[in-house]
């Protein structure tokens, strides 16, 4: 190796092991904060429903529920959505309106999280409220998912916004990857006559599967993390409940609706331990999502 | 090169120049309650006005931020919701003085669509509508304080503070005093457990306004002065004497008057007597060392936080529709500061 190539090399690597150090380090201090709450606790805190900092009884499993949940919902809706404007801006929009189109939808991903929390709060928890939710209980309403009462407030906000703020990442990396597609296929799959939306659906996405997939992937993280707006459409009722419509919590908007306010030691320390379950669970959902794509490359090669 | 250099120092000795009078001013830093800071920002401006060689900076981190900065030493001041308890004043090693410097009241809220007449509510029903015993709007209980008013079959969405704060200390305070089954199950504090079956947690005053607002048939506490600039419908509450008291800073200020000798181990006015009282309603706390190193900067603190209990002080509050303290427990905030070392 040249000195330049060995200098560059030194520099990539500092780069790459500064990521390594940072999340060593975050785990680390995530379970020294934690620990007077793991030893008190123990395991019993990840499948207690009980939160209750004035006689110090502390658990998880509400919030790991509700964040899950929420973020389920947002991906489901965000994925389906984002998928089919990023087949649109690439394949179908013509350049005048995909340009500024794609232009708007970046834009979304530059709004503040607590505008759309109020947003979220004004406009379409009384939506949801008044339209969507006796709506879906009409039809679904024999289902626990869509039974109960609807105060507008809840899982499916939640979800909801949730999905709005990650359309953008799913979106625009979307529409990149399936641009990346080369242009022969689509043509040799037009040659053998098939429609313009048959060739999307059927050539074009299977090839820029894993690509949409990363993207996805990218999104849930973002939606496992989100707090402020979500903290202000979820009704945060630390509570487990089958119905959509019924107030939930999340791991982060318990740590940012208490963490100010808590004076004990068992209880900053029962919080700091709900970000590092948030940290497992992040770290669960992407390995999941890991083994998916290399099932789907497997097959592939094979 | 030379010429660029010799145009650098010089901006430098301009810039120099012009935040050096502002550098020899002596920063006092101070950390807590969210509640307590628009009336800190406001008073602690006037202050600077003032004595420009003194300017404070504070942070509004949370009561329970504060009280860590102020352990650890890092402020001046801390400011609190609540007086720090035997627990948290031990961790500091050291003698602690605790001040009350504003007041802050919970009006009760509410969204009844249809109705114009102001709601009355007894402090029993208020707490049986949280505890969740009484669930709907046309509630006997309720009918019967509200003659003439046609209360809707509404279910009750019972609408509380999802962040810790102050506020909630004072209603749960205010629940504990007026309810032995508030007490036993439910008990006093900035983030608790809400047995109501429509509880819905909402963040800040304005989340508690806005859920109560879009939610028809809710009801929330939202701090007074929030109430006060919102112009939000508020309900009358009945007081031990037996009198339908809205939430003001006159009511809350006539609650504060009954207790005098308000000191950090015995800080509670909720439910109070006296034919004005309002009875949900509570001081804020500012925390400074007894002791300290640096006398000049002591003195500097006693000057400020003296004046800032004093009339003058207090006289900022009202402009943004805080309460003043009461005259006596003015003097009796000075007295306590008169301990610190200077």
């Amino acid at each position: 190796m040249s000195p330049a190539d060995r200098g560059f090399a030194a520099v990539v690597y500092l780069g790459s092991s500064l990521f390594a150090i940072l999340i060593i380090g975050l785990f680390v201090e995530l379970v020294l904060g934690s620990w007077p709450s793991i030893v008190k606790f123990g395991p019993a805190f990840i499948f207690s429903s009980s939160w209750d900092p004035i006689n110090s009884k502390f658990g998880a499993l509400p919030m790991i529920y509700g964040t899950v949940v929420t973020s389920l919902i947002a991906i489901i809706l965000a994925s389906f959505i984002g998928i089919m404007a990023a087949v649109f801006l690439s394949d179908f929009a013509p350049r005048w309106l995909g340009q500024p189109l794609s232009f708007l939808i970046e834009l979304l991903a530059a709004v503040p999280s607590v505008v759309y929390g109020l947003w979220g709060l004004f406009v379409l928890s009384p939506f949801v409220r008044t339209a969507v939710g006796p709506a879906l209980q009409k039809v679904f309403g024999w289902t626990p998912l869509f039974s109960g009462p609807i105060y507008g407030v809840g899982l499916l906000t939640a979800g909801i916004i949730l999905a709005l703020m990650i359309v953008p990442t799913v979106t625009a990396i979307s529409r990149d990857v399936i641009a990346a597609i080369p242009r022969d296929l689509r043509e040799a799959s037009m040659a053998l006559g098939t429609t313009k939306w048959e060739t999307a659906i059927r050539v074009v996405l299977p090839a820029a599967r894993i690509g949409i997939f990363g993207a996805c992937i990218l999104a849930l993280g973002r939606a496992l993390g989100e707090t402020i707006a979500v903290t202000m459409v979820i009704g945060n009722r630390p509570e487990i409940s089958a119905s959509l419509f019924a107030p939930s919590y999340t791991l982060a908007s318990v740590i940012a609706n208490e963490f100010t306010e808590a004076t004990t030691n068992i209880y900053i320390s029962a919080l700091i331990e709900l970000g590092l379950i948030l940290f497992f669970v992040s770290m669960i959902v992407n390995g999941l999502a890991r083994v998916m794509i290399w099932s789907v490359r497997g097959s592939e090669r094979t | 090169m030379k010429r660029s250099l010799r145009r650098c120092c010089s901006t430098l000795a301009v810039v120099a120049a012009m935040t050096l009078p502002a550098a020899a001013a002596t920063q006092l830093t101070g950390a807590g309650s969210s509640f307590d800071y628009p009336f800190f920002s406001k008073a602690f401006y006037v202050y600077n006005q003032k004595n420009p060689d003194v300017t404070v900076n504070y942070q509004s981190i949370g009561s329970g931020g504060g009280i860590q900065q102020f352990t650890a030493r890092n402020v001046d001041f801390g400011a609190t919701d609540v007086p720090m308890n035997a627990d948290e004043l031990s961790r500091t090693h050291a003698a602690v003085l605790q001040i009350p410097v504003t007041l802050g009241g919970a009006a009760i809220a509410y969204n009844l669509p249809d109705v114009t007449a102001t709601i009355r509510l007894t402090r029993q029903v208020i707490a049986d509508i949280y505890l969740g015993k009484i669930l709907k709007w046309n509630d006997p209980q309720i009918a019967r304080l509200n003659h003439g008013v046609k209360l809707p079959d509404m279910p009750i969405v019972v609408v509380h503070r999802s962040d810790g704060s102050g506020t909630s200390y004072i209603f749960t305070d205010f629940l504990s005093h007026v309810s032995s089954a508030w007490k036993s199950k439910v008990g006093t504090g900035k983030s608790v457990v809400w047995p109501a079956p429509s509880a819905i947690g909402a963040k800040g005053n304005e989340g508690v306004a806005g859920q109560v607002r879009s939610t028809p048939g809710a009801i929330g506490y939202v701090e007074l002065a929030y109430v006060i600039e919102n112009h939000m419908p508020a309900a009358l509450i009945q007081n031990k004497e037996g009198r339908w008291v809205a939430c003001t800073t006159e009511t809350v200020a006539a609650a504060a008057a009954t207790k005098p000798d308000v000191s950090a181990t015995s800080f509670s006015i909720v439910d109070t007597a006296g034919v004005n009282s309002y009875p949900i309603s509570g001081y804020s706390w500012i925390v400074v060392y007894r002791d300290n190193s640096d006398r000049g900067r002591a003195k500097l603190l006693y000057n400020v936080l003296s004046w800032l209990a004093g009339p003058q002080g207090q006289d900022n509050a009202k402009s943004v529709d805080y309460v003043p303290l009461p005259r006596n427990v003015q003097s009796a905030a000075e007295a306590t500061l008169r301990q610190m070392q200077r």
